[in-house]
Parts: C-alpha cells; sequence; structure tokens
C-alpha cells in the first residue's frame, strides 16, 4: 500500500524539553495507524508535530511534499484534520458554527452540504443538537463533533488524539464503531493515538508503540495483537 | 417629568457612542484578553483626520468614509506591528505597551493638530427636533448612526464566514488553525475594526464635546464602565452596558451628584461592578484552573 | 552588606552636599524634583514591582498629599514639616481603603480601575462642596519656607537638602522592608498567590497594607512637590501624572529601589529636554522608550546597569556599587523577560471540554 504520511527522523519538544528522539513511522494510504504509548510517551507531541504546532527537527512528508517546519494553517490547508486530545470544541459557539467551521477552507458549496448530510448520517445527535450551544453537550457528542468537524475538511489524513479518553465505555464502544464505518466509507487515511490499546488495535492495520519518545514495537497491528508477552510487558493486557 | 425624558434620551445619545466604544474594547479584550487603554486616542485622532479632509474641502460624508477606512488600516497596522510580540506577555508588559501607545498617539495628535480647541461639523440638521425639543437633530443622527454601526457589526459576526472565523480565533485560536483560519490576520481584522468603529463614535461625539487632544478620555472611561457593567466579553451586554451608563450618567448628573461629578459615577459604576459580579450583568463568571 | 551600605551612605552624602555647592538655585530645584519623584515612583515600585498590583492611578495619592499639605499650610498656617507626618497617615488611610476594594481585582482590572481613579481625580478637586478648601479650579498658592535656624542657604538649597533627608529615610525605609519577612512576603503574593496563602501569608492584610504604605510614599512625595512648586491645582493632577510615574517606574526598574531615582530622573529632565523640540515631543518620547524598554529591556535601567555590572562581579568595586545603586531583589517576575503565563505547558491556550 502506497504511504501517505511519513516521518524520519523526527524530534520534537517544547522549550527547553526534548520529547520525541528522532522517530521513524508511516501512514498507509486508506488504512489506520495507532500510536500507541503511556502517559508522557510523546504521542500527542508527535500528532502536533505533524500538524506544526511545536518545534521539530526531521522530515515529515505528506505525498510527495514536505510539512516539516510550515505553519498549521498551511497544512491544514492540505488535507490534515486534527482532532486534537481534549476535542477542541468552540464552546461558546452553536454545534451548527462548529461544523461550518469545519468546511471553512472549503469553497464547494454543494460538496460541503453532502458531506453535513453523511456526518449526520454518522452522528444523527448532532442534527437534533444542531443550533445548541457546544459547550453544553456531552463528553461523548463533543467528541462525535470534534471528529464530524474533522471529517467535513474532507481530509486525506485525519489525526485523531485519544477519542476514549474521559468517556463512559458504551460511549467509546459507539464511537469506535462509527470510526470502523468511517474508515470503511470515506476513504480516509487515519492516525490513530490512544492509550486504549485494545481498542486501536482492533481497528488498525498498522501499529507504533512509543515509549519516552523512542518507537519501541511497530509492525502489523493483528500480531501486535497476537503477541502476548508485548501485551503484557507494554499494553497493560 | 419632562426633565427626566430629557435626560433619558440625552442618555441614550451618548449611551450610543459609549455603546460603540465599549463594543471595541470588548472586541480586542476577547481576542486578546488585552484592554486597549489607548482606544480613546486612536478615535480622537480618526476624529482630527475627518476634520482635516473636511476643512480640505471634502463633503462631510465623503471624508466620514475614508476617515473610516483609514482609521480600519492604522488598526490593523498596530495590531501587525505592535501587539503581535505582546500577546503572550505578562500584563504588567502589555498594559505598559498600551499606555506607551497611548502616549505615543496622543503626542501625535497634539503635534500634527495643535492643542486648540476646534468645531467639529455634524451632518444633521441641527436645533432641538423630535419630542418637543427633547433631543437635538445631532442626537438622534448620532443614535442612528451608531445604532446602524452596531447592528451591521452584528450582522457581520453572527451571519457571515468572515465574522464566525473572527469569533472562532478569539475564542480558541488553538482550534481555530486546526481548522485553517490564519488567526494572526482575524486579530489584525479585529483591530482594525475597533478602530474604524471608535472613529465613527469619535465623530459622532465630537460635535457636542468639541474636538480636542484629550477629547476622548473622559469617554473611555464611561466606555469601560459600560463594557464592565455589561460584560467584558460579552459584545452585547457591552452595548447594553454603555446605553445604561449613559441614561445613568444623565440622571446622576441631573439628579444626584451634579454634572461636574459625572466622572465620579462612572468610577462608581466601574468599582461596583468588579467588587460585586466581576463578570458583569451578562458576562460568564469564568473560573480559571489553578 | 555592610559595603554596600557605606558605598550608598557615600553617595547619598555626596548628593547632598556637591549640588549644594555647585549648582544654581534652578538646577537645585530640578534636583529636588528629582528627589520628590524618586519618593513617588518608589511608592509605586513598592505596590506594583514587589507586591504586582498594578497601579496606573498613583497620582490620585500625589495629589491628595499635595493638598493636605497646601490645604493645611495656607488655610491653618501648619508648618511644611509638620503637614508631611499628616499627610502620611491620610494618604495610608486612603491607601488602605482603596487597597480592600482592590482585593478582588486582578491585575488588568486593577489598572483599569486605578485608571477610572485618575481621570476622575481632577473633576473631584474641582467640586463646589470642597471649594471652601481647595480653592476651586484656581487652587492655592503656598509660600516657600526658609531655611530654619537663620542657616546660610537658599530657600531652593534648604528644601533640597529637606527633601534629601526625607528621601533618605524613606529610601531606607524600604530598603529594609524589601529585604526583610514583608518584602518577600510581598513578592511571594506577586510571584504566586495561592502558593503563599498556601504556606500561611494572610494575602488580604498584606496586600491592603502594601497599598496604604505605597500611597503613604507617593502622598509624602506629593507634599514634598507642592512645598517645592508652591501651588496646587486640580488640573496638575490629572491622568498623565500617574501614568508619568508609570513610566518612570518601568524605565527605572519595575522592582528596583534604587530605579526609583532612575525613574525620577527621567521623568524630570526628559521633558525639558523633550520640549525643546516641541510641545507634544516628552508624550512621544515617554510613549517610545516604554514601549522599547518594554520591548528590549523589561527590567528597566536599573536592570540594565546591574546586569552590566554582573559581569564584572567577582568581588570588585564596581560591582558593590552596583548593588547599592539598583537594590535589586532577585527575579524581575513581572518583566516581559520572566516566563510566560502559561510556562512551556503545551497545553496552555485552546480549551479543554472533558
Amino acid at each position: 500500500m502506497p504511504v501517505l504520511l511519513e516521518a524520519r527522523g523526527l524530534h520534537a519538544g517544547y522549550g527547553e524539553t526534548h520529547v520525541l528522539h528522532g522517530i521513524d513511522f508511516a501512514v498507509e494510504q486508506g488504512g489506520v495507524t495507532a500510536l500507541l504509548g503511556a502517559n508522557g510517551a510523546g504521542k500527542t507531541t508527535t500528532l502536533r508535530a505533524i500538524c506544526g504546532m511545536v518545534r521539530t527537527s526531521g522530515e515529515i512528508r505528506l505525498g510527495d511534499e514536505r510539512i516539516d517546519g510550515r505553519a498549521t494553517e498551511d497544512i491544514v490547508q492540505r488535507g490534515v484534520a486534527h482532532v486534537p486530545d481534549g476535542r477542541g470544541t468552540f464552546v461558546e459557539l452553536t454545534v451548527e458554527e462548529n461544523l461550518k467551521l469545519g468546511a471553512y477552507i472549503r469553497r464547494d458549496r454543494d460538496g460541503i452540504a453532502r458531506d453535513f448530510d453523511r456526518v449526520f448520517g454518522y452522528f444523527p445527535r448532532l442534527r437534533e443538537r444542531f443550533r445548541q450551544q457546544a459547550g453544553t453537550l456531552s463528553g461523548g457528542e463533543q467528541q462525535m463533533l470534534a471528529i464530524a468537524r474533522a471529517l467535513l475538511l474532507r481530509p486525506r489524513l485525519l489525526l485523531l488524539d485519544e477519542p476514549s479518553f474521559g468517556l463512559a465505555p458504551l460511549i467509546v464502544q459507539e464511537i469506535f464503531a462509527i470510526m470502523h464505518r468511517i474508515r470503511a466509507e470515506e476513504g480516509v487515511s487515519i492516525l490513530l493515538v490512544e492509550q486504549n490499546a485494545s481498542l486501536a488495535l482492533e481497528i488498525a492495520e498498522q501499529a507504533y508503540l512509543l515509549e519516552t519518545g523512542r518507537i519501541v514495537i511497530s509492525g502489523p497491528a493483528a500480531e501486535i495483537r497476537r503477541d502476548e508477552s508485548v501485551r503484557r510487558s507494554y499494553l497493560g493486557y | 417629568m419632562e426633565g427626566v425624558l430629557h435626560q433619558v434620551l440625552s442618555g441614550i445619545a451618548s449611551g450610543g457612542i459609549y455603546a460603540s466604544v465599549a463594543l471595541a474594547l470588548v472586541m480586542i479584550y476577547q481576542a486578546t484578553h488585552h484592554v486597549n487603554f489607548a482606544q480613546g486616542e486612536m478615535a480622537t485622532f480618526s476624529t482630527y483626520i475627518a476634520l482635516t479632509l473636511i476643512n480640505f474641502g471634502l463633503p462631510y460624508w465623503i471624508a466620514f468614509v475614508i476617515t473610516v477606512v483609514v482609521s480600519f488600516v492604522i488598526g490593523l497596522l498596530i495590531e501587525r506591528i505592535l501587539m503581535r510580540p505582546m500577546m503572550d506577555a505578562p500584563v504588567l508588559a502589555s498594559v505598559g505597551v498600551f499606555i506607551g501607545l497611548l502616549l505615543i498617539i496622543n503626542s501625535c495628535t497634539g503635534w500634527a493638530f495643535d492643542y486648540m480647541i476646534k468645531t467639529f461639523p455634524t451632518p444633521f440638521p441641527g436645533g432641538p427636533v423630535l419630542f418637543s425639543g427633547y433631543v437635538s437633530g445631532h442626537e438622534l443622527g448620532a443614535t442612528a448612526v451608531t445604532l446602524v454601526v452596531l447592528i451591521a457589526v452584528y450582522l457581520f459576526f453572527r451571519h457571515t464566514k468572515l465574522g464566525l472565523a473572527m469569533r472562532a480565533a478569539a475564542f480558541n485560536p488553538v482550534s481555530s488553525r486546526l481548522v485553517g483560519i490564519r488567526v494572526g490576520w482575524m486579530l489584525a481584522l479585529g483591530w482594525g475594526l475597533a478602530a474604524a468603529i471608535g472613529a465613527i463614535a469619535g465623530m459622532m461625539v465630537a460635535p457636542i464635546v468639541y474636538l480636542d487632544p484629550n477629547m476622548m478620555s473622559g469617554i473611555l472611561l464611561y466606555s469601560f464602565a459600560g463594557a464592565l457593567l455589561g460584560g467584558i466579553d460579552n459584545p452585547l451586554g457591552a452595548v447594553l452596558g454603555g446605553f445604561a451608563v449613559g441614561i445613568i450618567e444623565n440622571l446622576a448628573g441631573a439628579y444626584l451628584v451634579g454634572t461636574e461629578l459625572k466622572l465620579t459615577v462612572a468610577l462608581i459604576i466601574i468599582v461596583s461592578v468588579l467588587v460585586v459580579k466581576p463578570s458583569g450583568l451578562l458576562g460568564r463568571t469564568v473560573l480559571s484552573r489553578v | 552588606m555592610a559595603r554596600n551600605a557605606v558605598v550608598a551612605v557615600v553617595l547619598w552624602l555626596a548628593a547632598a552636599l556637591l549640588p549644594v555647592l555647585l549648582f544654581s538655585d534652578y538646577h537645585l530645584f530640578q534636583m529636588t524634583m528629582v528627589v520628590v519623584y524618586a519618593i513617588a515612583i518608589l511608592g509605586l515600585a513598592i505596590l506594583t514591582g514587589f507586591n504586582g498590583q498594578i497601579s496606573l492611578g498613583h497620582g490620585a495619592f500625589y495629589a491628595i498629599g499635595a493638598y493636605v499639605t497646601a490645604i493645611l499650610m495656607s488655610g491653618y498656617d501648619v508648618p511644611y514639616w509638620a503637614t508631611l507626618p499628616v499627610s502620611a497617615i491620610v494618604c495610608a488611610a486612603v491607601g488602605f481603603l482603596i487597597g480592600l476594594p482592590a482585593l478582588r481585582l486582578g491585575g488588568l482590572y486593577l489598572a483599569l480601575t486605578t485608571f477610572a481613579l485618575a481621570v476622575a481625580v481632577p473633576q473631584l478637586l474641582k467640586h463646589n462642596a470642597l471649594e471652601p478648601w481647595t480653592g476651586g479650579v484656581q487652587g492655592l498658592v503656598i509660600d516657600k519656607p526658609d531655611p530654619p535656624f537663620g542657616l546660610d542657604l537658599s530657600p531652593d538649597a534648604w528644601l533640597y537638602l529637606f527633601s534629601l533627608f526625607i528621601g533618605g529615610v524613606l529610601f531606607l525605609l524600604a530598603w529594609n522592608v524589601v529585604r526583610g519577612r514583608i518584602g518577600r512576603a510581598m513578592m511571594a503574593i506577586r510571584d504566586h498567590a495561592l502558593a503563599a496563602e498556601a504556606m500561611g501569608i494572610d494575602i488580604a492584610l498584606l496586600k491592603t497594607r502594601t497599598f496604604a504604605l505605597s500611597a503613604m510614599y507617593t502622598g509624602i512625595a506629593g507634599s514634598l512637590g507642592a512645598i517645592v512648586v508652591q501651588f496646587v491645582a486640580p488640573d496638575s493632577f490629572g491622568i498623565f501624572v500617574s501614568i508619568y510615574f508609570f513610566v518612570g517606574l518601568v524605565v527605572g526598574g519595575v522592582s528596583s529601589i534604587g530605579g526609583a531615582i532612575l525613574g525620577g530622573a527621567f521623568i524630570e529632565f526628559v521633558p525639558n529636554l523633550a520640549e525643546k523640540v516641541s510641545k507634544a515631543a516628552p508624550g512621544a518620547v515617554y510613549g517610545v522608550i516604554l514601549i522599547a524598554v518594554m520591548f528590549l529591556m523589561p527590567a528597566g535601567a536599573a536592570g540594565f546597569i546591574g546586569a552590566l555590572f554582573a559581569r564584572f562581579r567577582r568581588g570588585t568595586k564596581s560591582a558593590v556599587v552596583a548593588s547599592a545603586i539598583t537594590g535589586e531583589t532577585g527575579a524581575d517576575k513581572l518583566s516581559a523577560a520572566a516566563a510566560l503565563p502559561g510556562g512551556a505547558d503545551p497545553d496552555a491556550g485552546g480549551n479543554r471540554s472533558l
């Protein structure tokens, strides 16, 4: 499978703190790649590095162009949608306004309208709460809103940062079921960061394990899932 | 009774001015969490530009439009050049920069246009007009203009894509970048818009209070009071607060403390609001994480 | 430390004797104003620099001090030196009262409120009800005091020495406060109020007391200023007085005792020089320098000098002189050079809707 996103020798950090120590990874076109690891391993930093939100050195390629060193807005223009940790919802704005912002850079009115319908297909609750203030939505609904907003960009690459965080198990299951659908129907490539390794490995084809800023394990998700020793020592189940 | 009506109507007219400046203050505060102490000076400078154009021979409304556009550009430039680096600075540093800006603009105004008090023309037919002479033609016209401006701004922010982007950039710059909004330019536009609104307020108030380099300092105070009263992070609140302060100021000046102490009334409003309900009547109480 | 003290005393004596011997009356008058402004700015430094409460309204205390002195001297024939303690007490009381509501106001809101206070002050002073005392718009005129004991000094020289003496006492007091337990508590509140409270510091009491102390200093300065200038009128106490004190504070060094002297000199002499260019120049110069300092030299002139001399620190005389002058007490947390509000926290900014 061709590769959509590739990182080589990626270093990243905040101020004095050096978080990523030269990692290599790739996201296959049309597939789901999981990035696993414990708290503080650098998973969120990796997503931020891709989006140009932190200082980086090393190479990041999207398709055939380099995106490292570019401004976030430029990277978004190239079809990268990032659902950040904490959802990043515009809590003061309505659901409708949040969704409209998702499509901010697009100009095709009809395409956007069709995508709104598709997104309501995945998340009917958003249609119900269309004019409600986003801050009043439950955690699960805000996560759905965040994903929907990202999809409205019609991205090539979808970055998801811990979609299960802080949500009740039932809601998490619901969201991941929808993600399976999205993966099947949208053709978008997904880089999924998750602490909940079992959920992530169920949906991903490839997986990487980060530990204190270095990749310690990488390979097909199915293999990692089968490997008991890896699961016990690194993934905790 | 007629006296009260007159004061209230006058209060609405001046309230419109305060509401406009309060809106400008709140726009910048919402986006940057800074108070633009130089807002008054910018408006005064703009008003002088208008006067210069009018004295040059331009018809009033042409001068008006040019002034608004020029003020917009000046506001935009100030943000791009001066405010960008100050985005994350500590409070004292940003206060210092704003006060510095106040001083510079105030001096430039005095230097370019001298310190003599000048009259400023009004485009509206003069003399007491409506309601058996309770409102002058200018007060009515000024109220109408400020209402038009406020409604236009409201419609812009609520119903246009750019307005939505500017609100998003003010509320959540990080997420805004993630949808492709150029936050820096949104801030600059916000400053430009605030400057333009201030210019309009200045041109509406100058015929009443006469034009000199320190024309707006009292008005800035009333606008602060209005913005705080309504809620410094709430544009609608700021507008309502501005009108409220206009009416309160006039009534208090006429019946309570005398016109010489109207500024003190503003001060009392400010202190009361900040002590009793800092988020203002319509603002949200913001909890901050320790 | 003892060496610092000796150097400071030597400098102070030199400052006392040399100008009296060498300068004309007009220059002595200017030097006296430098001392007056230095005391006023020191008051502001105590509140804003060391305790983190931003005031854009200290001109109000300056005005109160000035008027107390003027009223007592012209209306009740109180000798000039006796008005100072009265002024101190009145201003401290007013400062304390203002400090009470100020407790609820954080940085920006306090700046805004004190700004409002400063704008409102001239109007208050002109009010009819107070006119019998304040002299209304025309203000009050005071006679310049003669040197006591028939000393062979001009009145200007005497006033200079008198102010220098008061200034010396006040600076010494401030120095002691800042270096002691109270000073550390003040700075703890400035840097992290919650932690300070957790450590048992009574924040409310300390903040209001600091306000009172700060107001007292600037009020005494106002009294001295009135005596020296011999005249008080409402329009001399507008918003720009407060703003100029703020400029002097920042330029001299926000949390620096010695910096207050530099600031005082700055706001006394710069307008004189700038006005030769144009009437508008002083304001512009202040504004440009204020912004430049914020960007380039956040610790002000005192910080700059201190840093310069720090290069030669290693027990040389210049280091001793430097610390004597600057009186710096550690990191200048309020300056832009210090840590950003969110620190290096990558999650700062944006919202977390958990």
